[in-house]
C-alpha cells in the first residue's frame, strides 16, 4: 500500500486522483484469531496497532457492528488535553498526549493534531484556588499549566462578556497552551490504515452477539458473520461496555448516558483556542471549517439512543450565550448525541476481568476520545502481557471494590454527576 | 422533551422532575456483609431496553415515582407510585 508523501499526491494528481488504492483491506472473518478486538473506533484499532507495532502481535481481528469510527469516535467533540488532578489520570492522559503530538508522523497520516490551547473559565476567587491546586498538580507531573489572569484572558478570547451586566464575571484561567483539537475520522482512518498494514484484519459490518466462556476462560465470540475462536478477547466498546460485558456474564459499575454536541454554520475565524465555561455546562472551539463545535452535559437520564432531548439544547445553548453573548444571531447546522459509559467514580477501566483471556477498555465518560492512542497502547500492553503497564494499574476493576477510586471531582458513586 | 405521568399531578413535562436513577438497588441489610453492599452501590444493570427508575417531582408535588422508561426509544411505558411498586 502506497506511502502517503507529497510525491505521491503530486503523482495522483497528475493522473487526476483516479489511482489511489483503498487505505485498508475488506477481508472476510477467518474461524480464528489469537487476539479479537470487538469495537474498531479510536481505542480499538489503537489497541490493534500497538499490538502488532509494540508486541509484534499480528495475528489479531477488529470486529465492528457497524462501520468504522461511526460510534463515539465519529460523535464526540475533537479536544485533546491532559489537564487532571489525580495523578493516574495526569500520567494517563499526558502519556495519549505525548502520542498524539507524534502520531501523525507514526502513521503516515494527517490526524490533524493542533495545540491551540485548552481554556478553563475561573469566576470566582474559589474557583481561582482550585485551578491554582490543579495547575500545581498537573506542573508536579510535568505537564504545561500556565494560571491566567482577566486581562490574560481578555486578551486571549475577545469576544468573552466581560462587561459589568456578566453574571458569571471572568475572573481568570487555567490554560493548558499543549491541549488544543484533532480530525476525530482522520484518526480511526489512520489507525486502521496503519494496523492493516501491520497484517490486522479490520472486519466491518460484524456484530458480536456472544461471548463463549468455558471453565473461566474465554474461547472467542460469536458474531452475525460466524463464531470466531480466540485465545483473548479485548472490548472497546465504550457507550455499550456494559451490555457487551454482559455476554460474558459480568456486571459493571457503569451506565449509560447520552450527551449531546451542537455544530454552528461557518464562521470566519476568531476562536483560536477551546473554551470551557466554569460556571455552566458549556464548551466551544471553533473547527478549521469554521464552524463552532459546542458541548455541555449529559441530558441525565440512562439513554443508549445516541439522541438527546430539547432541555438540554436550550440549557447548553443559553449558557452559551451568557458566556459569548455575540452568538445570539449564530445559525445551528447540525445536533447529535452519543452514548456514554459513565462510571461510578468518573475514570475508565482498562483491565483484566475475572475470566481469563477476556479485558476490558470502557467507562470513558465524556473523555475517551483524547485518550483514544494511549488507551490502546497500554490496553495493548495488558493484553499482550496478561498484566497491566504502571499507567493502567489504578485503572482496575477492582478498584471500586476496594476503595481506590479516582473521583476526580470528589461527586461520589453517581454516575451522571462526573 | 419527555412527558411523564406522575401519579400525583398528572401528565407534566421532564423539566419539573429530577432524575434519580435505577430504581432496582435495594439497600441491604446492616449485616448483609461487604460485598452485597459494593453490589448495592456501584453495580448496575444498565440495561438496553426497558429501564425502571426513579424520578422526583421536584418542581411539582415533590413526591419520588418509579418511571418505566425505554432506554433505547425513550418511550415511558408506566409510571407508578414508589411505594406501591414496592421500592
Amino acid at each position: 500500500m502506497a506511502s502517503y508523501s507529497f510525491l505521491a499526491i503530486a503523482k495522483n494528481a497528475l493522473a487526476g486522483h483516479r489511482n489511489w488504492p483503498r487505505a485498508w483491506r475488506d477481508p472476510e472473518p477467518r474461524p480464528r484469531y489469537q487476539v479479537v478486538i470487538v469495537g474498531a473506533g479510536g481505542h480499538g484499532l489503537a489497541t490493534a496497532y500497538y499490538l502488532a507495532k509494540e508486541h509484534g502481535i499480528t495475528d489479531v481481528a477488529v470486529l465492528e457492528k457497524g462501520w468504522l469510527g461511526g460510534g463515539n469516535t465519529g460523535r464526540n467533540t475533537t479536544i485533546i488535553r491532559s489537564n487532571y488532578l489525580l495523578d493516574a489520570n495526569a500520567r494517563l492522559y499526558d502519556f495519549s498526549l505525548k502520542l498524539w503530538e507524534g502520531l501523525s508522523r507514526d502513521l503516515n497520516y494527517n490526524v490533524m493534531a493542533s495545540q491551540r490551547g485548552v481554556l478553563n473559565l475561573g469566576h470566582s476567587d474559589a474557583q481561582m484556588d482550585g485551578y491554582a491546586r490543579r495547575g500545581n498538580a498537573m506542573r508536579l507531573n510535568g505537564i504545561d499549566a500556565e494560571l491566567l489572569g482577566r486581562e490574560d484572558v481578555q486578551r486571549m478570547v475577545p469576544l468573552l462578556d466581560f462587561s459589568r451586566e456578566a453574571r458569571f464575571p471572568i475572573y481568570g484561567g487555567l490554560l493548558q497552551r499543549r491541549g488544543g483539537t484533532a480530525r476525530h475520522d482522520a484518526l480511526a482512518w489512520g489507525l486502521a490504515r496503519a494496523a492493516d498494514r501491520r497484517g490486522v484484519d479490520i472486519i466491518q459490518n460484524c456484530e458480536v452477539t456472544g461471548i463463549r466462556v468455558e471453565g473461566g476462560r474465554v474461547r472467542g465470540v460469536e458474531t452475525s458473520r460466524g463464531d470466531i475462536a480466540a485465545d483473548k478477547v479485548g472490548i472497546a466498546v465504550a457507550g455499550h461496555t456494559s451490555h457487551v460485558a454482559a455476554m460474558a456474564g459480568l456486571r459493571l459499575p457503569i451506565e449509560s448516558h447520552v450527551l449531546q454536541a451542537f455544530v454552528s454554520e461557518p464562521l470566519k475565524p476568531f476562536l483560536h483556542t477551546v473554551v470551557t465555561f466554569g460556571a455552566g455546562h458549556f464548551y466551544v472551539s471553533q473547527s478549521d471549517k469554521g464552524e463552532l463545535v459546542m458541548g455541555g452535559d449529559l441530558d441525565m437520564y440512562n439513554s443508549y439512543a445516541q439522541r438527546g432531548n430539547m432541555p438540554m439544547v436550550e440549557h447548553t445553548l443559553a449558557c452559551g450565550l451568557s458566556l459569548f453573548p455575540s452568538f445570539s444571531r449564530l445559525r445551528m447546522m447540525r445536533l447529535w448525541g452519543g452514548v456514554n459509559d459513565m462510571t461510578m467514580d468518573g475514570s475508565p477501566i482498562i483491565a483484566k476481568t475475572p475470566i481469563e483471556g477476556f479485558y476490558i477498555n470502557g467507562g470513558w465518560c465524556y473523555g475517551g476520545f483524547k485518550a483514544s492512542p494511549g488507551s490502546g497502547w497500554v490496553f495493548a500492553h495488558t493484553i499482550a502481557q496478561d498484566r497491566p503497564h504502571a499507567l493502567n494499574e489504578a485503572f482496575a476493576l477492582e478498584r471500586f471494590e476496594r476503595g481506590y477510586v479516582l473521583d476526580e471531582k470528589g461527586a461520589g458513586p453517581t454516575p451522571n454527576a462526573h | 422533551m419527555l412527558l411523564i405521568e406522575c401519579p400525583w399531578c398528572g401528565p407534566r413535562e421532564q423539566v419539573e422532575f429530577t432524575y434519580a436513577g435505577d430504581a432496582k438497588p435495594r439497600r441491604p441489610q446492616p449485616a448483609a456483609g461487604q460485598q452485597a453492599f459494593f453490589e448495592y452501590v456501584y453495580l448496575r444493570d444498565n440495561p438496553r431496553g426497558p429501564h425502571r427508575e426513579l424520578w422526583h417531582h421536584t418542581g411539582g408535588c415533590r413526591r419520588f415515582l418509579v418511571v418505566t422508561r425505554d432506554t433505547l426509544t425513550h418511550a415511558i411505558s408506566a409510571t407508578a407510585p414508589v411505594d406501591k411498586a414496592g421500592t
